[in-house]
């Protein structure tokens, strides 16, 4: 194997690493109400755009920002459940599909009318340059920001196993009514779960915004991306989601490697289109 | 559903002749325009129905075969000179033959993984044509002016004949969906809607129809991308392939109500004319507030008129009665 194909498979793990954590957020809330977040990838973008401004009017690194970033994405995530997507609960499918899509327009357009559609960056994060292993390079705030997604991704693993509220958080994913009965408070756990998927989210903006660039329209991709991932995870599956995730990642690096990088992306679609026409419950799905 | 009463018969005709005297009456381009653009969402609104109203499949790739129609007619007029109006069929038929080789994979596939299918599609539709040479890549196409006739497809002096071209396409649309609704795959499709297995018990075959369903929808958008690239006589792939124009169909038939033949005409009714006035109130500096107050509005129809406008007016009928 030639070096160069194993700093690809870096680069892969990488980025991996980081779609597993939007998409465990993702999948969070599809399994526990059934709902898609279309503002998935809004969400991140303006996680970005905080951990952006805290750093250009505070000069407050994104590693520090992390916090705050998750804290007011998780307050997000509460007051759009509350009064958005609590509304639609019982009501169309259809319904259920489009409201997320109301949200994410209208957040991506904010963005744009307040902070214009260019690219952005944060010029001199504390985190910068690679380390050197032989001919591999590791580009430092990316290795952080996967190894952070993976810490995270465990933590909240060991919040829903370990965890009262974790637990009523799964048993509502298996069966709403089930649980219902058993005395779990469905709609905090949805409320709960909504936030917990953005608080999520919200981590790997601060931790993208290291070495992304940051612009209206980032949410976009990564939003797509993230879909991707949950429905090949499988619906709902945390485990799914993890692994998916780094498969795309993967996919997506070598295949642009292998082929032209502008069909990355394209790649990255077909390879989902392949695997729910065999397997159309996703990879870990029952 | 099938059978009209003499009162229904009587309003839709006024309204037939109302939009047929509106040019003759109101003048100037722009509301021309936006009666034009009414139409053709209102037909790739019917279209989508026939699979998210009546099948429960919520494809937000319309873009695609929108998209493909467009293209289709385009490259044959330009590298073949192949007229227009052949080759409206020609990429009709491309789009009816791409919705069925990506039918079969996702004939499976129910609810939200569906719609994830549909855009991951529409999406890979996308990036290739933004790469791809042969169709002008990222630049786009610029259509070759021909001397202005209807058998040219093509119009300078005038958007008139384009409002009755657009209106013929949209009236032979909803009679396509009515006759299809009230004959038997109307009914197969809305017993697979309604219970799968149950259908599925009944022989009727699911693959079978959905794959009808989305074939007869695909020939149906291609045509509008035809048609809108006959008139706008440029086209790249962020402008006809993108997931907003997808989005904005399903809104269409959303608003208007999901599942009845009319309804997505009422959404476009409502949606066009609003977004494409607040666009030139608003957003002339690109400012995307008219996206947004777009974006809100669909939070509220989704959250307090979900059945959609037709379904608001139908339960008012029924009280007056």
């Amino acid at each position: 194997m030639s070096e160069q194909l194993i700093q690809q498979l870096v680069n892969g793990l990488l980025i991996g690493f980081l779609y597993s954590l939007i998409a465990i957020g993702l999948t969070m809330i599809w399994g526990v109400m059934n709902i898609i977040n279309f503002a998935h990838g809004d969400f991140l973008m303006l996680s970005m755009f905080i951990s952006f401004w805290l750093y250009t009017l505070y000069g407050l690194d994104p590693i520090f920002s992390i916090p705050i970033c998750t804290g007011l994405l998780f307050l997000l995530g509460l007051l759009i459940y509350k009064y958005l997507v609590s509304k639609v609960m019982t009501g169309p499918a259809l319904a259920q599909l489009v409201v997320t899509f109301g949200v994410s327009i209208f957040i991506a357009n904010a963005a744009v009318l307040l902070w214009t559609p260019d690219f952005k960056m944060i010029e001199k994060p504390l985190l910068t340059g690679t380390w050197s292993f032989g001919t591999i390079q590791l580009s430092i705030p990316k290795a952080v920001a996967s190894a952070g997604s993976v810490l995270v991704s465990l933590a909240l693993f060991l919040f829903l196993r370990k965890s009262k509220t974790g637990k009523a958080i799964l048993a509502t994913e298996m069966n709403r009514n089930s649980a219902l009965l058993m005395g779990v408070n469905t709609d905090r756990v949805n409320a709960l779960s909504f936030a917990i998927g953005s608080a999520l989210v919200g981590i790997a903006g601060a931790f993208l915004s290291m070495y992304y660039y940051i612009y209206p329209g980032v949410g976009g991709t990564f939003g797509l991306i993230s879909f991707c991932i949950v429905a090949l995870g499988g619906f709902g599956s945390i485990e799914g989601a993890f692994i998916a995730g780094i498969l795309i990642g993967i996919v997506q690096t070598l295949g642009g490697y292998f082929f032209d990088p502008a069909y990355k992306y394209a790649i990255v679609f077909a390879l989902y289109l392949v695997t729910v026409w065999i397997r159309p419950q996703g990879l870990l799905g029952w | 559903m099938g059978k009209f009463t003499p009162r229904q018969i009587a309003l839709y005709v006024v309204v037939l002749v109302a939009l047929i005297a509106f040019p003759l009456v109101v003048k100037g381009t722009f509301p021309t325009h936006v009666m034009i653009m009414f139409f053709m969402f209102a037909m790739m609104g019917v279209a989508w129905n026939l699979l998210g109203g009546y099948a429960a499949m919520f494809s937000f790739g319309q873009a695609a075969f929108f998209g493909i129609g467009a293209y289709t007619s385009t490259i044959l007029l330009m590298n073949y000179h192949v007229n227009p109006w052949i080759g409206l069929v020609v990429g009709g038929i491309l789009a009816a033959l791409t919705g069925a080789a990506i039918g079969i994979p996702c004939s499976n596939l129910r609810g939200h993984y569906f719609a994830i299918a549909s855009i991951a599609f529409a999406e890979i539709v996308r990036i290739c044509f933004n790469n791809w040479k042969f169709v002008g890549a990222a630049e786009g196409l610029s259509l070759p002016l021909l001397p202005e006739s209807l058998g040219n497809f093509m119009f300078h002096s005038t958007k008139v004949p384009y409002y009755y071209i657009m209106l013929a396409f949209l009236v032979l649309s909803i009679f396509i969906c009515w006759y299809i609704t009230v004959n038997r795959g109307g009914f197969y499709l809305r017993a697979i809607k309604e219970s799968h297995e149950l259908a599925k018990g009944m022989g009727i075959s699911f693959v079978r129809y959905r794959l009808y369903a989305i074939m007869v929808s695909a020939f149906l958008t291609a045509m509008a991308g035809t048609f809108y690239a006959q008139y706008i006589l440029y086209l790249d792939p962020e402008s006809v392939l993108i997931l907003p124009i997808s989005v904005q169909v399903v809104l269409v038939a959303m608003l208007g109500g999901a599942g009845t033949i009319m309804g997505p005409v009422i959404g476009a009714v409502i949606l066009i004319p609003l977004s494409e006035y607040t666009r030139v109130w608003l957003g002339t500096k690109g400012t995307g507030v008219d996206m947004m107050l777009y974006g809100v509005l669909i939070m509220l129809i989704s959250a307090y008129q979900p059945k959609g406008v037709w379904g608001l007016l139908t339960a008012i009928g029924k009280r007056a009665k």
